[in-house]
């Protein structure tokens, strides 16, 4: 290659790397347990949580299913053993919140979220948006209690729905998910700690988005959060996650699992930022998030979509996944994720057609600088009684510099004639022409990329919320800032 | 305002300018012409500061400043403009955003103010009138899927919004059919003050018919081997280049 571009490639080098602005941490006392698991912790989780019998029942049968599990191998993610025995299975704060009032919230807990962009006094918020923010295995608040249980809307955390409304999580819980699903889904059957609960009534529209916010603070600590959302038949709901971690120099591991019930004519919008600390440019530290995400379609017109922004951690492996039972039911996927340095990221889709007349649309946006690599994986599978089912994937890669790597893997499994499957793949790098065009009209060499990279990403910004739309790009704007010039 | 002196530049280590001097001051407009390959847009992609284009021997003086100093979106800040011979196209960025986004960014530089949504909208749907594009085409993703006369248009709209001191214009006029030349051609002598200077590449005198150019010139072999006014044009439209040449070997 010419030295002309030898220097373009360069300057796009610096361009990316980014500092971690959210890599602080919060001096805060916390009652953690020692590392390591075995029986006696989770029936300490348990009896900590005060949880009922079958809570304690279900996390050993999973615990037992988990032990003669063997860890996952899998192709394109490279990263050392992790020590199950050296992880923390439980973190709270030692000043306990008390969920009502914000006046026993712990200050330095506030100022933390404060810091992060996300005031937790409700006169600070945005109007419309509803948050439980999980700070390593506890919830420290849930906003605008009040409003939606008016709705008849259930937002709490799962621990306390499991005191409040054990009937409904006990009917729910891992039906979607079930423990012997893989390998992380059992360890986070056994030892999850908390998250968020959704409950929305028939033909309820939730008249606000809902959104949790997970926090890392811990060192050593595994953060195992557990999501479980209903929408009962009629009902909306759009759904928010938002996710940080201090910058550490260990590994920290990420092995949530959510999962959603779709009734029919039902419709669920789960929306994912995240963020999590990638690592530093030689790929030490970072979070390994290990996520397993599904939802199921079970009633007629039923509709799922999951989007997801993702620029943080060091490694992420995550399929949200739909389960197209009810007829005419429809699951969509829109994902950007973007991987820089020594991060890798292997995600992508399942789309399981089962129904009739049920359709998916898969729109994946990989973007790879410095040595990201990213790795699309999406699977449609059609049955045999899913007559007229019809899928559209469409999957680019964009790369920046020449030392990374995009991968697409897209797997179909079709068992009915009738299935239409269109998939489209590109793969581009950002022009020197356009990046010159745009500086010739006064822009910035760092704007000009993310302007660039923001246009490859529209497709699935448009599908955010609004406000989340901004951070988003803001966020991408920050994974890509860097020295310039 | 635009000072060239005895340039000499090289792409990838090729030397395509080989000694150009040129003057522009405020107000005026010159036409470039030549032969292909001859170093046109080399010498817009110089003036503009493209990476690549390095600059040998001789100076580039822009407002009294070294511009060879200056990255290529301070010299757009500064107020240089190209209009793009292939203007390139910028997937799920929109006409408007890109160009908000240029102003603003120009604002910026010269410590004023962000333009407001309102003044911004007005300015945009004025300055489209005066090209005779449509609405649609400003939500549109920068020049995608555009024909290339839809293109070229978009660049005099791009320029007409910037309101540059400097203007070049590379081979606007290729490409156009006759009614867009005369849009193209309204909208350039729209622009026309005595503060500002245009330079145009063209190889066609047609269009120097609806832009009156105060000079011509004949770039040739990396100089500029002839100029005059605008009766060279319909001399060279008339002969060709090969009488230059031989009077470049003679002399
Ligand atoms: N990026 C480049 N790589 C290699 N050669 C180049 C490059 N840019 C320009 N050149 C060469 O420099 C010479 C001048 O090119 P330039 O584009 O300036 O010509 P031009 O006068 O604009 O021609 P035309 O009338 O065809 O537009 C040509 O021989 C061209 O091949
Ligand atoms: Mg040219």
């Amino acid at each position: 290659m010419s030295e002309a571009l030898n220097e373009k490639n360069k300057d796009l080098k610096a361009l990316v790397k980014r500092e971690y602005k959210e890599g602080f941490i919060t001096d805060i006392e916390s009652d953690t347990f020692e590392p390591g698991l075995n029986e006696d912790v989770i029936r300490r989780i348990s009896a900590r949580k005060n949880e009922p019998e079958f809570m304690l029942e279900y996390r050993l049968k999973a615990f037992r299913r988990w032990q003669k599990m063997p860890e996952p191998d899998w192709a394109h993610i490279d990263y050392p053993k992790i020590d199950f025995q050296d992880i923390a299975y439980f973190s709270e704060p030692k000043k306990k919140p008390k969920l009502d009032s914000l006046d026993d919230v712990d200050p330095k807990l506030l100022e933390t979220y404060e810091k992060l962009g996300i005031p937790l006094e409700e006169q600070k918020m945005l109007a419309n948006v509803a948050v439980d923010a999980v700070f390593d295995s506890v919830s420290v608040r849930t906003t605008f209690r009040e409003t939606l249980s008016k709705a008849g809307v259930i937002f709490m955390p799962i621990s306390e729905a499991l005191q409040e409304h054990p009937e409904l999580v006990k009917q729910y819980l891992g039906t979607v998910v079930p423990p012997q699903d893989n390998y992380y889904a059992a360890l986070n059957a056994a030892v999850f700690s908390d998250g968020s609960f959704v409950y929305i009534p028939k033909g309820v529209r939730c008249p606000m988005e809902l959104s949790t916010y997970f926090r890392i603070n811990e060192m050593n600590t595994g953060q195992f959060e557990r999501t479980l959302i209903i929408a009962d038949e009629g009902a909306y709901v759009s759904y928010l996650e938002g996710c940080t971690a201090p910058q550490r120099d260990e590994n920290q591991l990420h092995a949530a699992v959510v999962e959603l019930i779709a009734h029919k004519d039902a419709e669920i919008k789960y929306s994912t930022v995240q963020n999590w600390y990638p690592g530093d440019e030689n790929g030490k530290g970072g979070i390994y998030n290990f996520v397993t995400k599904r939802g199921v379609c079970k009633g007629e017109r039923a509709k799922i979509s999951w989007t997801q922004v993702e620029t943080g951690s060091a490694i992420t492996w995550k399929y949200p996944s739909v389960v197209l039972q009810g007829d005419h039911s429809v699951g969509e996927f829109y994902s950007v994720a973007l991987t820089h340095n020594k991060q890798q990221a292997d995600t992508g889709t399942k789309m399981i057609h089962m129904g009739k007349n049920t359709s998916s649309t898969i729109i994946s946006k990989g973007i790879s600088a410095g040595h990201g690599q990213n790795a699309y994986r999406g699977l449609v599978k059609v049955t045999k009684g899913a007559d007229n089912a019809r899928n559209f994937s469409q999957c680019d890669s964009l790369l920046l510099g020449d030392r990374c790597g995009a991968h697409t893997f897209p797997y179909m499994e079709v068992e009915n004639p009738s299935a239409n499957l269109e998939h489209e793949a590109t793969t581009s790098k950002i022009s020197e022409d356009q990046l010159f065009y745009l500086q010739q009209r006064g822009l910035s060499e760092e704007a000009s990329v993310s302007m660039i990279v923001n246009g490859f990403c529209k497709e699935v910004f448009r599908e955010l919320p609004m406000e989340f739309a901004v951070e988003a790009q803001k966020l991408l704007d920050v994974s890509l800032e860097g020295a310039v010039g | 305002m635009l000072v060239i002196k005895n340039l000499h530049v090289s792409v990838f280590d090729t030397p395509i300018l080989k000694g150009l001097d040129l003057e522009v001051k405020a107000g005026e407009v010159h036409a470039i012409m030549g032969p292909n390959g001859s170093g046109k847009s080399t010498l817009s992609n110089v003036i503009a500061g493209r990476d690549g284009y390095e600059v040998t021997e001789g100076s580039i003086e822009y407002m009294g400043n070294d511009l060879t100093e200056l990255e290529a979106d301070e010299r757009a800040c500064e107020g240089i403009f190209l209009a793009f011979q292939y203007p390139v196209e910028i997937p799920g960025v929109s006409n408007m955003a890109m160009l908000k986004a240029a102003i603003n960014s120009k604002r910026k530089y010269h410590g004023e103010d962000e333009i407001s949504a309102g003044d911004f909208l007005k300015l945009i749907r004025e300055k489209a009138d005066l090209v005779e594009m449509k609405q649609e085409f400003l939500k549109r993703s920068v020049n995608e899927g555009f024909s290339g006369g839809e293109k070229k248009r978009n660049e005099i709209l791009q320029m007409a919004m910037l309101e540059p001191k400097l203007a070049l214009l590379d081979e606007t006029d290729s490409g156009l059919d006759i009614d867009a030349l005369k849009v193209v051609s309204q909208g350039v002598n729209a622009l026309r003050s005595p503060d500002r200077a245009m330079v145009l590449v063209t190889h066609y005198q047609r269009l120097l018919d609806y832009i009156v150019p105060d000079f011509v010139h004949v770039l040739a072999n990396g100089r500029i081997v002839k100029s005059g006014d605008k009766s060279l044009a319909l001399e060279l439209e008339e002969k060709g280049y090969g009488w230059i040449d031989g009077l470049q070997k003679a002399g």
